[in-house]
Parts: structure tokens; C-alpha cells; sequence
């Protein structure tokens, strides 16, 4: 590792790349190095051909071995071990798969990670939000590699460019300590929570899974992604992956649309750098409206099929 | 079977959190402290296998300053069997609670370690996989349900896209979700009882372990308050607003 050079590890689902690639690449940009990026899996070498078109990528390394489907991380850290000696940056997302594979990397490279920047001040300096976001830390790494990954939210995604080299890399197989049985995942027609334009989300306030359906039946309206609170997913209205907030997803949609949640720091986490938040909740004190642009006190089942009817 | 449990000291969560005046840090003093929520209903899931007569004894195990003894004594008030308190001075990051852990679980040889999936303090998110990889063991991170069967775990985690199933063999590092339990109270006989309990003590440095933090905090700040909006007195209003001012529905 003479000079510096960054590696991203990106995610993909038979063979089409994760759309936080693109935005994670953006944040490998800020560094300044040059910038490979790493697809691994079934059906790699076709998500590949997509991460050579994303701008600002100089090589594309593939390795298409089923033993890394699912990102398994036992795996895929033994991979990235064997192919991390050129760089001096290892960038994934901060999705799930990014946060259980890439802290694997760095103990094996024996350095410590930074996790869920939003910003880059600098190669070795990096901006991340701590106690669930009501504290914004700038920190240094003193490490000689820096392990990072990336709020995916945080930053816009690159455009396109020509297509880039593909080089298929040595597989380091099975370690065969793990192994992938079986995935529930959520199915349906509705945007994904991570690209959602809009989003409409429910609380406790909505008191069954069936009156959930008037968070649906408006997100259908507006064509947005449904979200909840953990109180919403706990009383078992909704499956958990569409949990935002603190140990959910962190959202940043055009409009958010909060309805019958109070608003508790570890929720606010995942919403609040939304463009314009909506809320609708009966209780005029809820600290929910500290942070809506636009707050309406109401009762949630007489303005939410309102809404959805006159729009 | 033994389970190890890593048990760490946070900001009580209903603690509004301040900034130093000189931004160097932020300012616990006089700040509620607790067990962090996530070792909580990993130390509940280890009791409860104790319970099931899978688990054989559960040690607990807490980096830091003396302090920590005090979530440690809460730990053996709820069912753990047995305390370990590394000490080590300073802000203790992932990577170094992660090769303290890596010692005490060659000293314990446990069959399970459990951990929270993240600290609320930092949210980092780091230490069960480190930890893994230092002893080369199989890794379950986010999990919401475990089932043990012999020597094979399987494990269904709490992943972006919903939930998936891995099967490992034994011995694992399992980090614990929200809803893989939900954590007793402890007793307050229990309370009483635990506070003459023996601690074992141990120290990071005879560990032979460099707990230096590997980043260094320039600052913090408070994150930009956002403007606080306005209140609109009706649904029309509302989407007069959404669609005229905001512009952000057609
Ligand atoms: C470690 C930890 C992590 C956490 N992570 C998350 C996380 O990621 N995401 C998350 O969301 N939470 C998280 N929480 C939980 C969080 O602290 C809150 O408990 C939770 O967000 C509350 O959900 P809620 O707003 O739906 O419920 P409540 O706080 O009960 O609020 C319900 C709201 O509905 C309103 N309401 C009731 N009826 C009506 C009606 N008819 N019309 C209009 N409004 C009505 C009420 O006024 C109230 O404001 C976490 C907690 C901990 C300890
Ligand atoms: N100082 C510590 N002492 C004991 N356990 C810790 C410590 N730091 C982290 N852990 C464990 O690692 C989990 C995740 O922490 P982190 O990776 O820092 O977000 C915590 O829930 C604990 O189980």
C-alpha cells in the first residue's frame, strides 16, 4: 500500500447492484484516491457490468462464487482480507449486510472502523452522528487503513461514465463456518424504504394491524414506501424491516408523513434529515411537531382517510 | 455449556444528551447511567437458555472504570452466575472491547458470547463481528430469534430487507436485536443479594491488551436544530401547503 487507493464493497441481488452503490461511491470520491469497486456473489459478473458504469470508478473486480451470496460475512471478510493489500480505504454501506461484514474486515486487518459517516472532511477524517443522532462527531482515524462504512442517505448518487475494465479475482471460497437457510423478504409492489420519494408512517396511534391499513391505502395514494415506528412493528402492525429509526432504517425522503408517532430521539434518528416531514397526531405537546414542517393536531382516523381521499 | 455475555455502561436512553462547552466531548457528568438496552436482552436471552437447561452458567463480562461493576451487579441481580470486570481507563472503543473480549473468551473457552448489536452511546455496531473474527468463530449479528440444537445454532436476524436464517456450528458470536426477548426486571432481594457478590477482577494491560483508542475525536457538535414548521388547522390546508409551498406532491 504505497499510495492511497479505496476499495468499495458493493452489494447485489441477482445481479443487479444495491442503489446505495452508487451513493457510497460518491462518498469514496471525497477521499480523492482512486476508487475500485468489488462485486462479489452469484450472478457478479453481471451487477459488474453496472459498477463499471458508475462515474469515478477506475477498476471493477468480480468474484462470482455463490459463497458470497447473502454478503455472508465469514466469507466475504476472508475475501476482502486477501485482496485489501493495494488500499488504504475499505468503504461499504451501513446497511446490514455492510455493518456485520466490514467490522469483520477490520479485525482481521487488525484495525479499528469508523462506522456510518455522513460526511468526508478529509482521507482520514470523517463526520458520523453518535446517541442516535442527537450528536454529530468529527472523528480521526489513527489507523494506517481506514475501515469504513457509509450512510447511504448522506450522500447523492454518481452518474454514469463508459464502462470500466472487469478483472475476475481468485475466489477464497467456503470457510465453512456459516451457512444461509433460508429469507423471509418483504414482497409487494410498494417503493423500497431506502429509495423512497415519499414515505407514510405509522405508530402505536394507529392500534391495530388492520387500522394500519390507512397508512397503506395513503402511501398507495402518493405512490410511497410504507414506514413505522418500533412500537408499531412490536405490537406486530407491520413486519419489522419497515422499522425507521435508530436501530431501523435511516430514511431521507423528499416527504416523510408521521402519523400517530410521538416522535422519541431514537425514531427522530432515522427521519429527521427528510426534506419536508409531515405530522398527524392527536396530541398537540407530541415531540414529533419540534421537528415537522408541517404539524397538524388531529385525530388520525378522521385526516388520514381525508387525505387520501382528496389527493 | 457456558455463555459469556459483554455487558457495557451507557447514558441511561431517556437521557438528553449535552455537548462540552468546548466541544471536545460530550458531557456525562451527573448523567444517568445504565446497562446499554441491547446487552440487556442479550443477557435475558443467555438466562433464559440457562432456564432451558442449555446454558450451564452465564458469566457476564464489563470493560471500563469502576464504574461499570455497577451494571455488572445489576447483571448477576437479573440471573448471571458469574462477573468479570476488565478494568481499563478512557473511552474504551469497539476495536478494543473487542480484543479484551477475544482474551477473556480464551481464558472462559464459553460455547456462545452474546453481545448487543450496538451501543446507543456510540452506535457503532462493531464489536460482536470483531470479535468473531479475532477467534475465528462464526458470526450472527441483528439476531431476533436463536434456537440451539446440539452443537448447531440457528439464528434469524433483523436484516434491511426482512428477516433471514443462518446456521452455524458452535462455538459463536450471536449480537442481539430488539425483539429477540423482552428483559426481566430485576428483584430487589436479588438487588440486595448481588451487591455482596465477588466480582473477579482483571486488567486489560495484564491481558496483554492495548486498549488505545484507534480514533481520535476532533469534536462534537449538536446536530442542526431543524426550523420548526408550522401548524396547519386542516387536511386542505395541509395539502395546499404540501402542494403550492412545499412542492413536494403533484
Ligand atoms: C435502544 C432503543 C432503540 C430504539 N430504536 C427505535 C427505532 O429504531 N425506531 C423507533 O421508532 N423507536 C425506537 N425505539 C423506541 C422509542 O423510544 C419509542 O418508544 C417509539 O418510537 C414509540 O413509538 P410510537 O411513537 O409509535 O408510540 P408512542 O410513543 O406510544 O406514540 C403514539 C402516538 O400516537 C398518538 N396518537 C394516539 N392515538 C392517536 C390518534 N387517534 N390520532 C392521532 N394520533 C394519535 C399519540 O398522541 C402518541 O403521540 C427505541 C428504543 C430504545 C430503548
Ligand atoms: N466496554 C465494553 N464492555 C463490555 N462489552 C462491550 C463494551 N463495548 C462494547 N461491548 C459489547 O459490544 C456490543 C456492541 O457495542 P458496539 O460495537 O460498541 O456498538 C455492546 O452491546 C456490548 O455487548
Amino acid at each position: 500500500m504505497s499510495e492511497a487507493r479505496t476499495l468499495v464493497v458493493a452489494e447485489q441481488i441477482d445481479g443487479r447492484l444495491s442503489a446505495a452503490v452508487a451513493r457510497v461511491v460518491a462518498a469514496a470520491a471525497g477521499i480523492g484516491a482512486p476508487i475500485d469497486l468489488l462485486v462479489v456473489g452469484s450472478q457478479a459478473s453481471q451487477a459488474a457490468q453496472q459498477a463499471a458504469r458508475l462515474e469515478g470508478v477506475a477498476a471493477v473486480i468480480c468474484v462470482e462464487d455463490s459463497a458470497f451470496d447473502h454478503l455472508l460475512a465469514e466469507n466475504t471478510a476472508a475475501l476482502i482480507q486477501s485482496l485489501a493489500g493495494p488500499y488504504s480505504h475499505l468503504l461499504s454501506a451501513s446497511t446490514t449486510g455492510g455493518r456485520s461484514l466490514m467490522p469483520r474486515v477490520a479485525a482481521l486487518l487488525g484495525v479499528g472502523q469508523v462506522s456510518d459517516i455522513i460526511a468526508v472532511e478529509s482521507p482520514d477524517t470523517f463526520v458520523r452522528p453518535i446517541y442516535a443522532g442527537s450528536v454529530v462527531a468529527t472523528v480521526r482515524s489513527l489507523d494506517d487503513r481506514k475501515v469504513v462504512t457509509v450512510r447511504p442517505t448522506a450522500f447523492e448518487p454518481v452518474g454514469e461514465q463508459d464502462g470500466v475494465d472487469v478483472a475476475n479475482a481468485a475466489s477464497t471460497g467456503d470457510q465453512r463456518l456459516a451457512r444461509f437457510v433460508s429469507e423471509q423478504l418483504a414482497e409487494g409492489e410498494r417503493p423500497e424504504l431506502g429509495g423512497a420519494r415519499v414515505i407514510v408512517s405509522g405508530g402505536r396511534g394507529l392500534g391495530s394491524a388492520e387500522n394500519f391499513r390507512l397508512i397503506e391505502a395513503l402511501a398507495d395514494r402518493l405512490d410511497a414506501a410504507v414506514g413505522a415506528s418500533r412500537a408499531a412493528v412490536d405490537a406486530g402492525y407491520v413486519p419489522n424491516d419497515l422499522q425507521v429509526g435508530q436501530t431501523g432504517r435511516m430514511v431521507a425522503p423528499e416527504l416523510y408523513i408521521a402519523a400517530g408517532i410521538s416522535g422519541a430521539v431514537q425514531h427522530l434518528a432515522g427521519m429527521k434529515d427528510s426534506k419536508v416531514i409531515v405530522a398527524i397526531n392527536s396530541d398537540e405537546e407530541a415531540p414529533i411537531f419540534q421537528v415537522a414542517d408541517y404539524g397538524l393536531v388531529a385525530d388520525l382516523f378522521e385526516a388520514l382517510p381525508e387525505l387520501e381521499r382528496k389527493l | 455449556m457456558k455463555v459469556l455475555v459483554a455487558i457495557k455502561r451507557v447514558i441511561d436512553y431517556n437521557v438528553r444528551v449535552r455537548v462540552r462547552e468546548d466541544h471536545s466531548d460530550v458531557d456525562l457528568t451527573h448523567a444517568k447511567m445504565a446497562m446499554n438496552p441491547f446487552c440487556e436482552i442479550a443477557l435475558e436471552e443467555a438466562i433464559r437458555l440457562k432456564e432451558q437447561g442449555i446454558a450451564s452458567e452465564v458469566i457476564v463480562v464489563s470493560i471500563g472504570d469502576k464504574a461499570v461493576q455497577e451494571q455488572l451487579r445489576t447483571a448477576m441481580a437479573l440471573g448471571a452466575d458469574r462477573a468479570i470486570h476488565v478494568s481499563a481507563e478512557g473511552r474504551i472503543d469497539s476495536f478494543a472491547a473487542a480484543k479484551t473480549l477475544a482474551a477473556v473468551v480464551e481464558r472462559e473457552a464459553p460455547r456462545l458470547v452474546l453481545l448487543g448489536k450496538q451501543s446507543i452511546d456510540s452506535d457503532s455496531s462493531q464489536t460482536g463481528p470483531m470479535l468473531a473474527a479475532l477467534v475465528g468463530m462464526a458470526q450472527a449479528t441483528f439476531a431476533s430469534s436463536i434456537k440451539i440444537d446440539g452443537d448447531t445454532l440457528s439464528v434469524t436476524r433483523e436484516i434491511d430487507a426482512g428477516l433471514e436464517t443462518l446456521a452455524m456450528s458452535l462455538p459463536a458470536v450471536v449480537t442481539a436485536d430488539l425483539r429477540l426477548n423482552e428483559p426481566r426486571y430485576a428483584r430487589l432481594p436479588a438487588i440486595m443479594k448481588a451487591k455482596k457478590r465477588p466480582i473477579e477482577a482483571l486488567d486489560a494491560a495484564e491481558l496483554g491488551v492495548d486498549v488505545t483508542p484507534r480514533q481520535e475525536l476532533v469534536k462534537v457538535e449538536l446536530p442542526a436544530e431543524r426550523q420548526a414548521g408550522v401548524r396547519v388547522h386542516s387536511v386542505d390546508e395541509l395539502i395546499d401547503r404540501l402542494r403550492n409551498e412545499a412542492k413536494v406532491i403533484p
